[in-house]
């Protein structure tokens, strides 16, 4: 078994942060942590960009060690309202940013694919968009996060319990790796081979950084809410 | 060989009883009861069981993709579903097959055979659909549920649990749409059979 390795505290130098998992590059724009950050500690940049930092190196551990799983103390040190402003921001940086990416490149290969495949794959992604869109805004958004809002202030409703969430989570990634499926597997193989091999690499990352998302709402944003509901009447 | 099986359910009474029956079967043996999934994978490992029979209210939420890991972790574990209560069909798509509160005796013995049936031919076609497996796969692209298509075939619930989770082993492919275009892609239905 692997050993695990030494996680980075408060007194690291930000950069080195960095330098030790690069993915957690894509976290900055939406903890709003701009860039030119020099030789300053975690503690430092953090404090500078008023963000918490416990939660960002919480975010951090789950996003570099995906068996990372904060205690019951860890999870009282930070605030609800910076964790629901980093998954919205991380929302609006899938919706706004990744989706319509991928689906420029998509476009190509729709047309590309002329009128016997184009209009399938066509269908096949609006319709896994609207399920995106589904759980991530008229979900997430408008009734999960109200609901999480609600409670910090102490009202409790009774229209909703936080462990009615995960059922409806997973779908997300398993189509978005079917699409990867079919771009690579299935479609034939003279269609825009280049463009599929580039939009099937953006889609892994996608796909990876959405599997780090849910493990951050499993793992801090569930358990916390629990430990709420749980200490109300 | 003979198959070993571990029992993970929270009561003493069904897990009792399941474990009577199992161990009155030849090829069985129960080779550990838990009470929690918390030390079953260690477990899977210590007793080399090739058949796990856990109850998926015990798993909370994480449970689906606990089962998921489970098997990917243990590939050559049949894991069966022990519903005691009602439970959305949905739920039980991670497993390999399911066995009921309320199946007598000799269906749990027909039932446990007919899983460990499954997995001898599981190892062996491992590449192509069966003809089974592309008759459910035209079924679910077609926009059937499970029921209409046991129905419709003529088979179990739990047989088409099994078939639908081979079809995704085989292609890669989870979802319900992306299945309609892996079928339409392949020349098995064309577009006015979505109509």
């Amino acid at each position: 078994m692997a050993k695990k390795k030494k996680s980075f505290t408060k007194d690291t130098k930000f950069a080195e942060l960095l330098t030790g998992d690069r993915r957690l590059l894509q976290l900055l724009p939406r903890f709003g942590i701009g860039l030119g950050f020099g030789e300053r500690s975690i503690d430092h940049v953090c404090q500078m960009n008023h963000v918490s930092t416990e939660l960002f190196l919480m975010v951090c551990e789950i996003y570099s060690d995906s068996s990372f799983k904060p205690g019951q103390k860890e999870l009282q040190s930070i605030d609800m309202s910076d964790l629901l402003s980093y998954l919205k921001a991380s929302h609006q940086y899938y919706l706004g940013e990744r989706f319509p990416h991928i689906e420029e490149h998509l476009q190509n290969i729709i047309e590309a694919s002329g009128p016997k495949f184009g209009p399938m794959l066509r269908h096949f992604y609006d319709e896994y968009k609207q399920e995106v869109m589904r759980h991530i805004q008229y979900y997430e958004e408008e009734v999960v996060f109200p609901y999480i809002e609600a409670l910090v202030n102490g009202q409790r409703t009774d229209s909703y319990e936080i462990n009615e969430f995960v059922h409806n989570h997973t779908n997300i990634q398993d189509t978005l790796d079917d699409m990867m499926n079919i771009l690579i597997k299935y479609l034939p193989g003279d269609i825009l081979p280049k463009e599929r091999i580039e939009i099937s690499l953006d889609i892994m990352e996608l796909s990876d950084d959405l599997n780090r998302h849910s493990l951050i709402e499993e793992r801090i944003l569930i358990p916390y809410v629990e430990s709420l509901e749980n200490a109300q009447p | 060989m003979r198959n070993r099986v571990i029992i993970c359910e929270a009561s003493e009474i069904i897990a009792n009883g399941l474990t009577e029956i199992i161990n009155g079967m030849a090829q069985f043996d129960v080779v550990a009861r838990l009470d929690s999934p918390e030390h079953l994978s260690e477990k899977m490992l210590a007793t080399d069981a090739n058949l796990l029979i856990v109850n998926p209210t015990l798993l909370g939420y994480v449970y689906k993709d606990f089962i998921a890991q489970l098997s990917k972790d243990h590939p050559q574990v049949t894991v069966i579903a022990l519903v005691t209560s009602c439970l959305d069909h949905s739920f039980l798509t991670p497993y390999d097959g399911v066995i009921e509160i309320n199946d007598s005796k000799a269906k749990v013995i027909d039932k446990m055979n007919e899983f460990v049936q499954n997995e001898t031919t599981k190892k062996n076609d491992d590449v192509e659909l069966s003809k089974r497996e592309t008759d459910v796969l035209v079924a679910v692209a077609k926009g059937m549920m499970n029921k209409e298509i046991a129905d419709l075939m003529n088979i179990s619930i739990h047989t088409v649990i099994s078939h639908r989770k081979n079809i995704t082993r085989k292609t890669g492919i989870k979802s319900v749409s992306g299945l309609t275009v892996y079928a339409l892609l392949n020349n098995l239905i064309d577009e006015n059979d979505l109509l």
